[in-house]
């Protein structure tokens, strides 16, 4: 019987470990925003807003980009903390091993994994937030409220990237998704470029990634009123929609997956 | 770990009056696929003893372990834990459980302390509790001065310590140990059995599976030999003896390729006889006679060793190699 108090446990577990191995991580947290929105945002964006981009963006590129990398980092963070540590957790360190035979059940232990999810992307997007505030990219009020949407695509990301991993044997798999699908989505699903400016057969394509949906709510809540080509109009709603039925979804099938691996 | 921390005291008192099994297996089948990895296997661990499960490796030992622990759903037969079935009250069963696995599981990037906290919170312990119970583990465990050290920096015989005192922080009703020694220095397991040992005089109930003769010698009350995912004899350490062996051993070692040609000078000596690649072993009760009668018949050996049977000969026996009798 899965309990919240139980996946509490699981939370306080993580962030345990995590108080032991921030220092670590911490560098990659603050200094790929601070890499990306200076290299990206500001001089790239000195060129972009010269005119000389084919997209007359109504707002300054740097404002453009950080709303599409926080979210795009998120992405990156969910897949590799729903990656590796899951692996590692079922193969190479077996703690998951040592969870399933205490009281807790293997749903706890998921729920517990992806709720610390949340909470640690809500922290790393919250990082970015504030650089990007620093940098000068958005307003502290829109900087901090873009951390839910953007908390919200990267813990789509986590989830699905579980359940996948948990069918692993090796990370193999794992380096090819990121290559493969986690590079490609980071550069074509809107962070860099309105997806406007894709070749028309690829549009549709776009559309239908995640990390479209979460670029894309993330500016609707960062920059309101703020049109074309910066948003699509696609509504409001089916951004949300995708992505808490693909958080569903993938948190069902990751339960699914950890207990047929776990439990054999 | 002073009062008989594993078995709280009110438990013990109810289980002294209803001796029923601990944990009781009935035609316990467990198949992955066409493969039977435990073949309707009947048991019963009563409580205060120390039951082994020998074999060797794919046998069926681990697989048996984890459907008791609750996180391999049985195949067929049955099997109650605690009178309880794994499949309705896994959680319950767990709780009253301490499991050591065969390989540690602990998390090393945390300190020993930690990794006892966060069990015991898995547990659903208060605080308090785990705090005073992490003393005494770490003094039975003797990692008293390790407290704050990263388990990553500890040594195998240190780490495995760790995780059976870990498994105890729930104090548990039954303790359930896969391969405790295995891989770790003469040293190391004897530490480990010497705590082992205390924790059986402490009264806890304990399932031990090894394929070291020495462990289920020194440690067990009863045992089964598993072979081939079924039980092929059960009893104490030294019933098995007797009945599948014999009191003494006498070990002939001969040069290469000499035991074909001595094979008829030996023949019908002893109870029984072993021809391994260079050795024979022969069984007997009389190994004073028997090594008179080698001699009268000119037996061209190069060294003689006359022992004691043990239970590595039962299980010799019993799980095959090749056999003259």
């Amino acid at each position: 019987m899965a309990t919240l108090t139980n996946a509490l446990r699981v939370v306080e577990a993580d962030y345990i470990n995590y108080r032991r191995t921030w220092r670590g991580r911490i560098i990659s947290t603050f200094l790929n925003p601070i890499l990306f929105l200076a290299g990206m945002g500001l001089i790239l964006g000195q060129l972009v807003d010269r005119g000389q981009g084919e997209a007359q963006l109504p707002v300054p590129f740097l404002t453009f980009v950080a709303t599409g990398l926080i979210a795009a980092t998120a992405m990156q963070t969910g897949f590799g903390e729903g990656a590796w540590p899951i692996l590692a957790g079922i193969k190479w360190r077996k703690t998951f091993h040592a969870i399933v035979v205490t009281p807790l059940s293997v749903a706890d232990l998921v729920n517990g994994i992806l709720i610390w999810g949340a909470i640690h992307l809500a922290f790393a997007s919250g990082v970015f937030a504030v650089l990007a505030a620093v940098f000068g990219a958005l307003e502290p009020g829109p900087a901090l409220l873009s951390i839910v949407p953007a908390a919200l695509g990267g813990l789509a990301f986590q989830a699905a990237a579980t359940a996948y991993s948990a069918r692993l044997e090796d990370d193999m798999n794992l380096t090819n998704a990121f290559r493969f699908v986690i590079m490609p989505l980071y550069l074509f699903s809107g962070t860099f470029f309105p997806i406007s400016q894709l070749p028309d057969w690829l549009e549709p394509v776009a559309f239908a990634t995640p990390l479209f949906h979460a670029v894309e709510l993330t500016r609707k809540v960062a920059l309101p009123g703020v049109g074309a080509p910066v948003v699509t109009t696609v509504p409001t709603w089916v951004n949300v929609a995708y992505l808490v039925a693909m958080i569903t979804v993938a948190w069902v099938l990751a339960i699914r997956s950890m207990r047929e691996r776990l439990q054999k | 770990m002073k009062e008989s921390a594993h078995v709280p005291s009110s438990r013990s008192g109810t289980v002294r009056q209803m001796p029923s099994p601990l944990v009781e297996a009935r035609g316990l089948t467990k198949k992955f696929g066409d493969f039977v990895a435990v073949d309707a296997i009947d048991f019963e661990i009563r409580p205060g003893e120390a039951f082994g499960f020998l074999g060797p490796n794919g046998a069926g030992k681990t697989s048996t372990m984890k459907m008791i622990t609750t996180v391999s759903p049985i195949t067929d037969g049955k099997l109650t834990v605690f009178g309880l079935d794994p499949r309705d009250d896994g959680a319950e069963i767990r709780s009253r459980l301490g499991v050591v696995p065969q390989e540690n599981n602990l998390d090393e990037e945390l300190t020993v302390e930690e990794n006892l906290y966060i069990y015991g919170r898995f547990h659903d312990i208060p605080k308090p509790v785990i705090r005073r119970r992490i003393e005494e583990l770490l003094e039975f465990a003797q990692l008293v001065e390790k407290r704050k050290a990263r388990v990553e920096n500890l040594s195998g015989g240190m780490q495995r310590r760790l995780v059976i005192a870990r498994a105890l922080i729930n104090e548990p009703d039954l303790v359930i140990l896969d391969e405790p020694t295995t891989g770790l220095d003469p040293q190391a397991r004897h530490v480990l059995w010497d705590r082992l040992y205390r924790l059986k005089q402490e009264g806890a109930t304990l399932i031990i599976t090894t394929h070291y003769m020495d462990e289920a010698e020194q440690l067990c009350d009863r045992l089964v030999v598993m072979d081939k995912g079924k039980i092929v004899a059960e009893g104490s350490p030294q019933e098995l003896i007797q009945r599948y062996s014999t009191r003494e051993v006498v070990e002939l070692r001969f040069a290469p390729g000499a035991v074909e040609t001595n094979l008829d000078r030996l023949d019908g000596l002893g109870n029984r006889m072993e021809a391994l690649a260079d050795r024979v072993l022969i069984y007997t009760d009389d190994a004073e006679a028997l090594i008179d009668e080698i001699h009268r018949r000119g037996v061209e050996f190069e060294q003689r060793l006359t022992r004691r049977s043990t239970l590595e000969d039962v299980f010799l026996h019993l799980t095959g190699r090749r056999l003259i009798d």
